[in-house]
């Protein structure tokens, strides 16, 4: 029997596949009629704000080449509603529930991550990332100070454990690593969107109301690897990785750069079985190549 | 699990021009659960993978007897292009049946308003319907379908350039042809929409419009389809998912651009 489990800031994982925030519903009801929810390593939410935001103008989603451009801009319909009637739903299931959470200002993120402390959520992930977002979002997240203080502020009246979710958007990612772990944070998820723009060249305008958008899908699986790789090298803490990953052999690449569990993002949008899909392909190719603990293979790459 | 919709492999059975960039697909699947109302859509997925995502097409006719679908779609890009050189026994992933569909209670007088390639999944609704049938169909330049059609209500054409049916639009014809109504249906591109709606409160005619957004996942689970829909609350509105809350709504709550 194959070990997938593992342990992280004192929540134990089943097995390592995840559902990227955003991706999956808010909560992931359309996908019970496909797969069995408490098969999933956890249930990641779509980011939570303490207002209700709208998210925003239509058209919000562009194809481009093995990828999409969203600009959805974390639509969501607030952190007490959340509460009220999502949770109901979400501790049915036998699995961890992980909530991403938004916010225009620090003080924002430390109420809604307050507002979570008598819940039965496991953890929280903070979202720095988000490039759809005017204030707060990505700024948050492109500079390593904030992105420390930011990371201290929500740390210290949380009394869940942190994950901190980084963006791609940056010159060295492996400084916002190290400064968000010195900040307290438990763990690292990895990563958000790529800032992108896709061209109507028909009729001559951009194909997002919003011009521009957060690029993921496969086209930015290489990316992601080479991020997860090098903050791997960086930091003590685990790493969450996710970006373009559809299947099990991409989960594995994940795992050999260092991440120790992985999100399944845009992939649930076009196979809503895709989060088992990559779990029985990570078990496949254990069986293949005869391993008993991810463990023996996690961060293999030097 | 309670599964509704599914993501299967269907069958061509047949693929055919009606007009220049405009085919008639019939797909079947034993595979799936016809619990089916018109104006529902189905996602087909292409079989190349650099293009990621599913294309939201109308069902326009269904036997659910037989288990088989047709749709008919225009030629706009790369997905359609790929889905116009299936041939009969070749395969496509579909997803169905998705969207809410029509309301179809109405047992009076309805108007049924097609625009080109809106006007596909309203025939299975003209099928359908109670009552008695008026149906407005508005083309660019080629029209179809219109055969078929005309087996379910009285069928009025405009073109553009009045080569087929009369020159105009679809409101012109209402303007001229419509003495009483009960209900309005409508589908096809958001001008006519708005018209549509316009003409449903001057006249002070229940109407559903079947709306259109660009999709990521068809089934509810980005939120990238949204719009704006009128609600009872301090802002007045609130987003809906074209995918799953429509893609049909009452004309008097869609907001356009207001
Ligand atoms: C609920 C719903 C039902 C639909 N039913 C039908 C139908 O019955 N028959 C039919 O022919 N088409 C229908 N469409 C539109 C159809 O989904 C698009 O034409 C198709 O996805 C285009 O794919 P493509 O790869 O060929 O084009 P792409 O290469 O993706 O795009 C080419 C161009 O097509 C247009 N386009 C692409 N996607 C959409 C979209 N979702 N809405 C509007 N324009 C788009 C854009 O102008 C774009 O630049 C429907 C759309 C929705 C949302
Ligand atoms: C439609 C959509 C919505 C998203 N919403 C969120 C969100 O609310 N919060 C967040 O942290 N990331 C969000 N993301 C980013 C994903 O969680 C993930 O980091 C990214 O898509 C890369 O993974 P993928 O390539 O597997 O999709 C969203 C992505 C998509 C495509
Ligand atoms: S297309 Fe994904 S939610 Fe509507």
């Amino acid at each position: 029997m194959s070990n997938l489990g593992f342990n992280i800031a004192g929540v134990e994982f089943k097995n390592p596949v995840m559902t990227a925030s955003g991706t999956f519903g808010s909560v992931g009801k359309e996908f019970e009629q496909f797969i069995d929810l408490s098969s999933l390593g956890a249930i990641v939410v779509k980011g939570i704000s303490l207002d209700p935001w709208d998210g925003n103008n239509s058209p919000r989603i562009a194809e481009t080449y093995g990828g999409m451009i969203n600009s959805v801009g974390l639509q969501n319909d607030g952190v007490d509603n959340f509460i009220k009637n999502d949770m109901k739903f979400l501790q049915k299931h036998d699995t961890n529930i992980i909530v991403n959470i938004a916010g225009k200002t620090v003080d924002e993120y430390k109420e809604v991550a307050r507002r979570l402390n008598d819940t039965d959520i496991d953890m929280i992930e903070l979202n720095i990332s988000c490039p759809n977002v005017k204030e707060g979002g990505v700024a948050f997240g492109t500079n390593a100070l904030m992105a420390e203080s930011i990371t201290k502020e929500v740390k210290s009246v949380t009394n869940k454990p942190l994950i901190v979710k980084l963006s791609p958007n940056v010159t060295d990612i492996t400084e916002i690593a190290r400064a968000v772990e010195n900040g307290g944070a438990d763990c690292i998820s990895m990563i958000n969107t790529l800032i992108g723009m896709k061209i109507d060249i028909h009729r001559r305008k951009p194909v997002l109301f919003n011009k521009i958008g957060g690029l993921s899908g496969p086209a930015i699986k290489p990316v992601a690897i080479r991020m997860v790789h090098q903050v791997s090298k960086t930091v003590k803490i685990p790493i969450i990785g996710m970006g373009g990953i559809m299947n099990g052999e991409d989960a594995i690449e994940f795992i050999m750069a260092g991440a120790t569990g992985v999100a399944v993002g845009t992939a649930n949008l076009i196979n809503p079985t895709a989060t088992m899909d990559v779990l029985d392909g990570i078990k496949k190719y254990m069986n293949d190549y005869n391993i008993t603990d991810l463990s023996s293979i996690r961060g293999i790459i030097d | 699990m309670c599964v509704t919709k599914k993501k299967v492999i269907a069958k061509i059975l047949k693929n055919e021009i009606l007009v220049d960039n405009v085919y008639k697909m019939v797909v079947k699947s034993e595979e799936l659960i016809f619990d089916f109302k018109p104006g529902q859509f189905v996602n087909l997925y292409s079989k190349d993978k650099s293009m990621l995502l599913p294309r939201p097409i109308s069902v326009c006719e269904i036997d659910e007897e037989n288990k088989e679908i047709t749709l008919v779609f225009m030629v706009v890009g790369k997905g359609t292009e790929e889905f116009s050189r299936l041939r009969e026994n070749d395969e496509v992933y579909l997803m169905a049946f998705l969207g809410n569909g029509f309301d179809l209670e109405c047992e009076g007088e309805n108007i049924i308003v097609g625009g080109g390639v809106g006007t596909p999944p309203l025939l299975e609704l003209a099928k359908r319907l109670k009552g008695n049938n008026k149906i407005f169909l508005g083309f660019r330049k080629d029209v179809y379908l219109i055969d078929e059609f005309k087996k379910y209500g009285e069928v009025y054409v405009a073109t553009e350039d009045g080569e087929h049916g009369e020159k105009g639009n679809v409101i012109d014809l209402m303007n001229k042809y419509v003495e009483k109504a009960d209900r309005i249906y409508s589908c096809g591109p958001k001008g006519m929409l708005k018209a549509v709606k316009e003409y449903a409160a001057n006249n002070k005619i229940e109407a559903y419009l079947s709306l259109e957004e660009r999709m990521g996942c068809g089934f509810g689970a980005c939120v990238g389809c949204a719009v704006k829909i009128k609600e009872d609350n301090d802002k007045g509105y609130k987003n809906k998912k074209v995918c799953v809350d429509g893609p049909v709504f009452k004309a008097c709550e869609v907001m356009f651009d207001e």
